[in-house]
């Protein structure tokens, strides 16, 4: 072996190490993260914190359980708005429209799924809080609602698309109709990918904040219907994080703890249910 | 089925539904249409007032009613220029030891947990930011840069801990999991024969990575690259927690400065007077469309890339 290809040798031995190396650092952010908001957190997730309003500003104590109910609300309204939009969106591109109409509200969705959740945040405001004058629930749900549309749609059509022909074409050949095929047979057997893309959807718009900041604003009491202002996990966290008390800021680690928890968890749980049991033969 | 009429197929509710989803697919669309209309229209006062003088003033005075975005297009420049300088090497590493040498098992784990990483919400970061990386910032990070390397202008001046630097090692750990699943799949899918023949001519395994398959992807690497670049550009919360929030255009990282999405993320709720909103809103669609652009191109590059690999091995 001469000097030079015991250099290549080395060289390449080296740079592989080093990639294995960059993978490693990036992974362990993970459990970085994890592990400070255990360290940081953990102590203060306790009773108060699920079932008690924030105390008054200067005093010690008190939860975020407005935070916890106007976030839960905040998303079942987002889901009721953007689910069945992208859900229905999604069938409409990948059973009934010619490629000219699919491929503009590809685009659409596409580049909806790009703007900055701050934009949405601007949109949603001139849209909802400006004519009704006022911060809500359902302004801030709108927002969310608006950011779970490309993510469902896109993996609805994508998950339609990929239910094997034969399928399609033995309903059909039983006579039933299109819609009948579509409604009995293809969603059926796509539903635990649409399923997925739903709570990967949920999952990443329960931590968003900026869209929140002006259209649900934020609440230090139980908000009241579905239109009046309203606390939210994420928001919460940004306002204790930044603010100068200690007290304050040793809650936001404990909301943040739960909201990361929860948000890893519908990730885990929506994985898992696309890796057992699939009906769709993936690509 | 064009055989048969049109009230047979209404009958058995395939027109219905076929209507019922094309509103529904309509509304993506009208919705996106809408979003740049009323960027538009409630920018107008801004638009109209300033010009195209409103990219190159550098005062932002709510007292005086004038209002210049230079300083945040700075910052949002400068914060993203600098992620995607921590971000890209350590993200294409990764990513070529996820897609080229780990087993398939190891690599499927390990891009499971990026993609975890991914779903972290920025507010989350941004707290982290605030507690830990501005900490670090002033007793590790401005010392270290500081001392050698303090005549370059770029690591001039006093470190307050929050500012352009922190803010941009943040955004780099936030950009890091797109680029690394997207690099990934772009490696994965370039042919096997182009390893091999590299192998074959006798190259060791580095090399063949860095000469035949890395650039052999190159588009569609380049291509996670815009798409991280898109994302550090809208960034809001991590960003707003530790930039400092003043509107300052200097030379030095360490200085504290502000940004599109943080400005507009601070200041919104309070502006009180229409020319002030209006102007915030105005950013908004300045944000808008750089990220429109950079989006654009992004998808471009990895879909040529993708359609590269499908081509030469069939």
């Amino acid at each position: 072996m001469n000097a030079r290809l015991r250099w290549r040798k080395l060289v390449s031995n080296f740079m592989l190490t080093m990639t294995g190396v960059c993978a490693f650092v990036c992974v362990s952010v993970l459990f970085l993260i994890l592990g400070y908001l255990l360290f940081n957190g953990g102590t203060s997730v306790n009773w108060n914190f699920f079932t008690k309003l924030p105390a008054p500003v200067g005093e010690v104590g008190g939860g975020m359980a407005n935070a916890i109910v106007g976030s839960a609300k905040l998303l079942l309204a987002a889901s009721l708005f953007g689910v069945p939009v992208g859900f229905l969106g999604g069938i409409y591109l990948a059973e009934f429209s010619g490629t000219a109409v699919a491929s503009v509200v590809r685009y659409a969705a596409d580049l909806l799924n790009g703007v900055p959740s701050i934009v949405i945040g601007i949109f949603a405001y001139s849209l909802v809080v400006l004519p009704f004058k006022h911060f809500s629930t359902f302004a801030g749900a709108f927002a969310l609602g608006l950011m779970m549309i490309p993510i469902t749609l896109r993996s609805t059509e994508e998950f339609l698309g990929a239910v094997p022909r034969m399928l399609r074409e033995g309903a059909m050949a039983l006579g039933a109709s299109k819609w009948k095929t579509i409604s009995t047979v293809i969603v059926p057997a796509a539903y635990r990918g649409i399923l997925t893309a739903i709570l990967l959807a949920l999952a990443r718009v329960a931590g968003e904040t900026a869209p929140l900041l002006f259209t649900a604003f934020g609440n230090r009491f139980w908000s009241n219907g579905w239109n009046n202002p309203t606390a939210s996990l994420p928001v919460m966290i940004f306002t204790y994080a930044v603010s100068p008390y200690e007290d304050w800021h040793r809650q936001a680690w404990a909301a943040g703890l739960v909201l990361l928890g929860l948000i890893l968890i519908i990730n885990i749980l929506a994985r898992t249910i696309l890796s057992r049991g699939i009906a769709v033969p993936r690509g | 089925m064009g055989s048969r009429s049109f009230l047979s197929r209404l009958r058995e509710g395939d027109e219905i539904a076929r209507l019922i989803t094309l509103i529904f697919a309509a509304m993506v669309v009208l919705i996106t249409l809408l979003l740049v209309y009323e960027l538009w229209v409630n920018s107008t006062l801004a638009r109209h007032k300033f010009g195209l003088s409103f990219f190159v003033t550098r005062v932002w005075d709510p007292v005086t009613d004038e209002y210049g975005a230079l300083p945040f297009i700075y910052g949002t420049l400068v914060t993203s220029a600098v992620a995607l300088f921590l971000a890209v090497p350590l993200g294409i590493g990764a990513s070529i030891f996820l897609a080229e040498l780990a087993p398939p098992r190891i690599s499927d784990t390990l891009q499971f947990f990026i993609d975890l990483l991914a779903a972290v919400p920025s507010v989350i970061y941004g707290l982290l930011g605030i507690f830990i990386v501005v900490p670090l910032m002033r007793t590790v990070i401005y010392p270290a840069l500081n001392k050698p390397l303090g005549f370059l202008p770029i690591f001039k001046g006093p470190s307050y801990g929050v500012g352009f630097l922190t803010a941009g090692i943040v955004l780099a750990i936030m950009v890091i999991p797109y680029i690394i699943s997207v690099s990934r799949e772009v490696l994965l899918s370039v042919p096997r024969d182009q390893r091999e023949a590299a192998l074959a001519l006798g190259s060791t395994r580095w090399e063949s990575t860095w000469k035949v398959v890395v650039p052999f992807a190159k588009t569609g690497i380049m291509g996670s690259i815009f798409l991280a670049l898109a994302r550090a550009l809208g960034e809001t919360m991590a960003v707003t927690m530790v930039i400092g929030n003043t509107p300052t255009i200097s030379a030095s990282l360490f200085s504290p400065g502000d940004s599109i999405a943080s400005v507009i993320a601070n200041q919104f709720t309070e502006a009180t007077g229409d020319l002030y909103l209006q102007s915030l809103i105005g950013l908004g669609l300045v944000l808008f469309l750089l990220t429109f652009v950079i989006n654009g191109l992004a998808r471009l590059l990895i879909i040529v890339t993708t359609e590269k690999g499908s081509k030469v091995s069939n």
